[in-house]
């Protein structure tokens, strides 16, 4: 820790920083648990979708406060969460109900409380509906950035035919401290073959899952997420760091294959390890990723070539391989892959054209993958973590680590575990209707749209 | 053999120079780092393993329980029982054999053979005047007699004694002993140079392909043997200075060992326990033998393993020919040169009360991914290091592929074991 940095974190330094505006940041809820205060649900229509999944989820909900005079109504004891069912509206005149029911939960809303609007996506309903889908989203990361205290704003878009077991796992997760740093974002949940009936607290129980680049940082928080929630861990990182990835394997009683993923025969040997269990691959995690930071002007061949290939060539071959219906130990049906993407891949970054070019790549990989392998019910989604606190982001100095951290709607950067809750509801067998998502894990990042 | 004994797994940690990057660790450090890598590859967290037999050549006193403690530390059940064997540089192959014994007998299921030794972190002694007036001091009753105890201490009695590397019969240390040797077997600074520059090339080639991927896990961010010289040649072996022999002898610090640290581990199962455990068996232990020489009486000292060689491979019906890859430790080049020169003496081996000449042998098959002048020598480690390698080896050219290991050790003696692949 630097001077300067210490000097900020005295005591004396946090009355100073309070003093410029820079408040202390909200303290985020994470892990399985829901709001403490009342969830409200308010239907826009006559739907009961959301009230069905809130059913499946066990939670009561009440009546929400309605503002409909000048004098804005308030919530007597601060709600935890507003649920919108918006699967009604198609009118630019209904956007109004939504205003009306925002208006005191907003301003009613405990500490990292949840406002969550379900709608249908656009397309196919006509012009008007679909700029009402594209309205909601404008209100939605606009709530984000409004919301205070920890407070998060999330949209999903249920299509047609979605069930409350199709939605279950989704609401649960944003609804639970496990979307901490998950806000402002909007994302699709389809019909799928196989809904869910409830919640489950130990969704992978017995389940293989690969989680690359594992011995610390993101990595192994996601293996120690995953572990938590049941899964059976091989953690793969390269050779070079298998002391690290030793510590995490045996934490979690899993095992560690040490393994370099750019290496020819990668994906054969991780099929071969988990063939060797007698089992089959639930979720490919593919976390690995290095940075080879240099302006475009001073960016060379092996500069560009090393961050593609890690980040993202490697695990296309790898799920080559492991999605050959023939390879022993390769994906089984109803399997999931993650891939790793950035907001810098999403918004572009000075400096990372290379690590730019290989996260967006990510992004498109899975939304190419999803359509092909939903016949076999795999689903292929990603994450892009914005600014998360582990060594890689401690190097960067520290003014610059500060602004990074403070760009967003919840003024911290994310911790490793906030990346790994949102992998852990993407693998849930629960989340069959998610595929083709990527989901930004950046607190509503200013960059990164 | 009642139970098949096989291999199924085997962990290191790289090895390294004493004084080196382990400058720091302890024995107790260095195990049980070996035994987590070896935990967290096979999926053992939290396992009870039959039995966890390890040994260290140079242990401080308050390590006489070192590798139950390092069980304590490591991510095995603590109901994980483990005992110390010391069998000087042949300890690691010993814990192996006796162990193989036991699963063989049908009293363990699985175990783990162990060695680790800091060269870096050698016991020092006090002499002995100065040890009889502590524990003196310490047995007073009153100050005045504590005070005469202390009294006597002089100068002369402070200074630390370091482990002594001398042959407590002849005097003379190891690489003393094998000078003689070499001088009488008539081996060349060349031969002894060639076989150093191939140790550490086969070395070499074997981390560049990845064969070690699964058998060795990093330690305080070591990530491959340290001692490893790839670019070395023998011209540059050629301008080392003797180490041993006097001015005009051939062994230097290139053709023999370097002081090391490191740890090793196997482990050994039954097949049934394999399968339970999700374990490819790699090789079966066959069959093993110690043998001694009469050193004190002029017998070289590190060519006992010759005598169980022969009569271990007569016990199985085989020759030199029926094995496919062997594995000489190499404590000096030259030990290993004398040791396949006597291997071809039909006089020396019928002197040994073998039937005749062990064999000729092809140096191709002979310490293919290079061995402990390239890798390092941690004494009771090379054991563990070299049975897990020579089991992948049997493992990646197909069942039935058999190997031998020999290993010379202190005091004259030596022990030699046979695996085969399954």
């Amino acid at each position: 820790m630097s001077a300067l940095e210490k000097a900020f974190y005295s005591p004396v330094g946090r009355k100073v920083a309070a003093k410029a505006g820079l408040a202390e940041p909200p303290r985020l809820r994470r892990g399985r648990t829901f709001p403490q205060g009342a969830i409200v649900l308010a239907p826009l229509g006559p739907s009961t979708l959301v009230a069905e999944t809130l059913a499946l989820l066990g939670r009561a909900h009440e009546s929400p406060v309605v503002d409909d005079g000048d004098e804005a109504p308030g919530y007597g004891d601060r709600i935890g969460a507003l649920v919108v069912d918006a699967t009604d509206a198609r009118t630019v005149s209904e956007l109004e109900g939504l205003r009306a029911v925002l208006r005191p939960a907003v301003r009613g809303i405990e500490r990292a409380g949840r406002i969550v609007v379900v709608a249908r996506p656009g397309g196919g309903g006509g012009w008007e509906a679909d700029a009402v889908a594209r309205a909601l989203d404008g209100i939605n990361r606009t709530v984000a950035k409004e919301l205070r205290g920890g407070a998060t704003s999330t949209l999903v878009y249920a299509h047609e035919g979605a069930t409350p077991g199709d939605l279950v796992s989704t609401l649960g997760f944003v609804l639970q401290g496990r979307s901490a740093f998950v806000d402002g974002q909007a994302w699709h949940v389809r019909p799928a073959a196989v809904a869910a009936a409830a919640l489950d607290a130990r969704p992978l129980d017995g389940r293989v899952c690969v989680v690359t680049g594992a011995a610390r940082g993101i990595g192994a928080a996601i293996v120690r997420t995953l572990a938590r929630d049941g899964a059976v861990i091989v953690a793969v990182d390269v050779p070079a760091a298998g002391e690290g990835l030793a510590a995490v394997a045996n934490e979690v009683g899993g095992t560690a294959l040490q393994l370099d993923i750019t290496a020819d025969d990668a994906g054969a040997r991780i099929a071969a390890h988990v063939a060797a269990r007698g089992a089959r691959i639930h979720a490919m995690v593919h976390n690995a990723g290095i940075t080879r930071d240099k302006i475009l002007v001073n960016t060379d061949a092996a500069r560009w070539g090393s961050v593609v290939d890690v980040n993202l060539a490697a695990q296309m071959r790898i799920n080559d391989v492991l999605l050959d219906p023939a390879t022993e130990g390769g994906m089984a049906d109803q399997g999931r892959i993650v891939g790793v993407a950035s907001t810098s891949g999403l918004a572009g970054n000075k400096g990372q054209t290379n690590y730019a070019a290989s996260k967006a790549g990510v992004a498109g990989l899975v939304i190419s993958m999803a359509p092909d392998l939903a016949a076999r019910g795999i689903t292929a989604n990603a994450v892009a973590p914005g600014f998360i606190e582990t060594d890689m982001t401690a190097r960067i100095p520290f003014v610059q680590r500060e602004v990074f951290r403070r760009s967003n709607s919840l003024s911290q950067g994310g911790s490793p575990v906030d990346v790994a809750e949102t992998i852990g509801y993407l693998v849930d067998p629960a989340s069959q209707g998610v595929t083709g998502q990527v989901i930004r894990v950046c607190g509503q990042n200013l960059v990164g749209a | 053999m009642h139970h098949k004994v096989v291999v199924v797994g085997g962990n290191r940690i790289p090895f390294a120079k004493a004084g080196g990057p382990y400058a720091q660790a302890s024995s107790h450090d260095m195990l049980t780092a070996t035994l987590d890598g070896l935990v967290a590859r096979t999926g053992l967290a939290g396992e009870r393993i039959g039995e966890v037999a390890g040994g260290a050549v140079l242990k401080h006193p308050n390590d006489f329980n070192l590798t139950r403690e390092a069980v304590l530390s490591s991510a095995l059940a603590p109901e994980t029982p483990a005992c110390d064997l010391q069998q000087a540089c042949a300890t690691g192959l010993e814990t192996t054999m006796y162990l193989a014994n036991k699963i063989a007998l049908g009293q363990l299921e699985s175990g783990i053979a162990a060695g680790v030794d800091s060269a870096s972190d050698a016991p020092i002694a006090v002499s002995d005047p100065l040890r009889r007036i502590l524990l003196e001091a310490s047995r007073a009753r009153t100050a005045k007699q504590r005070f005469a105890a202390f009294a006597r201490i002089r100068p002369r009695h402070l200074a630390p004694l370091a482990p002594r590397v001398a042959e407590p019969r002849t005097g003379l240390s190891m690489g003393e002993h094998q000078a003689v040797t070499t001088t009488r077997w008539g081996i060349t600074r060349e031969e002894q140079d060639g076989l150093a520059a191939a140790s550490h090339h086969r070395l070499a080639a074997a981390w560049d392909r990845g064969f070690f991927d699964d058998l060795v896990t990093p330690y305080l961010r070591v990530a491959k043997d340290a001692i490893l010289r790839p670019d070395t040649s023998v011209e540059r072996l050629a301008a080392l200075k003797p180490a041993f022999g006097g001015p005009d002898g051939t062994m230097t610090a290139g053709n023999s060992t370097a002081l090391s640290d490191g740890a090793a581990a196997v482990l050994l199962a039954t097949e049934e326990w394999a399968a339970a455990h999700h374990l490819t068996p790699w090789a079966r232990v066959v069959d093993a033998e110690v043998a001694a020489v009469d050193h004190p009486a002029g017998a070289d000292l590190l060519l006992a393993p010759v005598g169980a060689t022969g009569r271990l491979l007569a016990r199985q019906g085989l020759t030199v020919d029926d094995i496919d890859l062997f594995e000489i430790h190499e404590a000096f080049a030259s030990t290993v040169l004398a040791t396949l020169a006597a291997w071809r003496d039909e006089d020396y081996c019928r002197g040994l009360g073998l039937d005749g000449a062990i064999g000729e042998i092809d140096r191709a098959r002979l310490n293919v991914t290079g061995s402990s002048l390239a890798v390092g020598h941690p004494f009771a480690a090379t054991g563990a290091r070299i049975v897990p390698t020579l089991a992948k080896l049997l493992h990646e050219r197909g069942p039935g592929s058999r190997g031998l290991i020999s290993v010379c050790a202190a005091g004259g003696q030596g022990v030699v074991a046979i695996l085969e692949a399954v």
